[in-house]
């Protein structure tokens, strides 16, 4: 069992350092070729998460990235958020409705009723915020469909804890 | 040729490449490299320059993304807003099955128009659609 952790300041431009850092941490690990994009993508999408929510709430602290190799790969992203903020807006209530011409080519989702804001009645930095706030109920929503093995729990103290596990197959130099 | 935007404070690159080109009376944004938390300020911001400009029938062209994360997403459906007020459309070209997962998971392939090429997607916009 061997441990990398990183801790970085909440800044945008650091989430692609540790993506990777934990792709090259994955591959040493043995997690196969065909799943390191994934790997990628998820723990991305977890510090982008975590990111937004400093700096939502003004928060200094560092985020955390733990990755573990054994038995498998697991890698925890700690944020310092307000407790509960992983409950962040559904997808229902911040998509746009359909579009018309759109070619739907999955699952229609529920159109829930009055759920999108009115189109053109906010103003640009609203439509700012509206978008951040997408973002973050999107966030989890990608993060569920792309971990088999996800879950999101309360830390010690505050903040949450996104943790995510994969596979691994045969161990490089070992 | 899409240009690489330096990014300031570090000196490194930024790796998000914007292009735009006019095309079947529509405007095409070539996007490549990685949209993520920090790049995807800049996509916002080009966005909003070609709506503010008049832009009304925008295409993003994703062939040559190879990294998208929520808040790219965001900053896509905020484009596809801005337009629909403005009676405009935004299409997405996104021939990449791996960036194709990541609308079908996040359930927004059904909201946007998503097409194989750009023809494809001017195309369906062209005549009045």
């Amino acid at each position: 069992m061997s441990t990398v952790t990183i801790s970085f300041s909440p800044d945008p431009a650091y989430v692609r350092t540790v993506r990777l850092v934990a792709a090259a941490v994955a591959r040493r690990a043995g997690v196969s070729d065909d799943l390191l994009g994934e790997v990628r993508l998820a723990i991305g999408e977890a510090c982008a998460r975590a990111v937004a929510l400093h700096r939502r709430h003004g928060l200094t602290e560092l985020i955390s990235v733990a990755m573990r190799d054994g038995g498998g790969f697991t890698v925890t992203v700690t944020d310092r958020g307000p407790a509960g903020e992983q409950l962040e807006p559904g997808l229902a209530d911040v998509l746009p409705p359909p579009n018309r011409d759109a070619r739907s080519t999955g699952v229609p989702s529920p159109a829930p009723a009055g759920a999108a804001d009115p189109v053109g009645t906010l103003g640009a930095a609203e439509l700012v915020e509206d978008e951040d706030a997408l973002a973050a109920g999107v966030s989890l929503t990608l993060l569920t469909g792309l971990v088999s093995d996800l879950e999101v729990v309360a830390a010690d103290g505050e903040g949450t804890q996104v943790r995510m596990s994969w596979p691994v197959g045969r161990r490089l130099a070992n | 040729m899409p240009m690489h935007t330096k990014c300031r404070e570090e000196g490194v690159l930024m790796e998000l490449s914007l292009a735009t080109r006019q095309a079947f009376e529509h405007a095409i944004l070539e996007v490549g490299g990685e949209i993520d938390v920090y790049t995807a300020p800049r996509l916002r911001e080009r966005l909003i320059e070609l709506i503010d400009g008049g832009q009304l029938r925008i295409v993003v062209d994703l062939s040559r993304v190879e990294f998208l994360d929520s808040t790219g997403l965001g900053v896509l459906v905020g484009a596809h807003r801005r337009l629909r007020a403005n009676e405009g459309t935004l299409s997405l070209v996104c021939p990449n099955d791996r960036l194709l997962k990541i609308f079908r998971v996040s359930g927004l392939d059904s909201r946007f128009a998503i097409h194989a090429s750009v023809a494809d997607a001017t195309a369906a916009t062209r005549a009045g659609a």
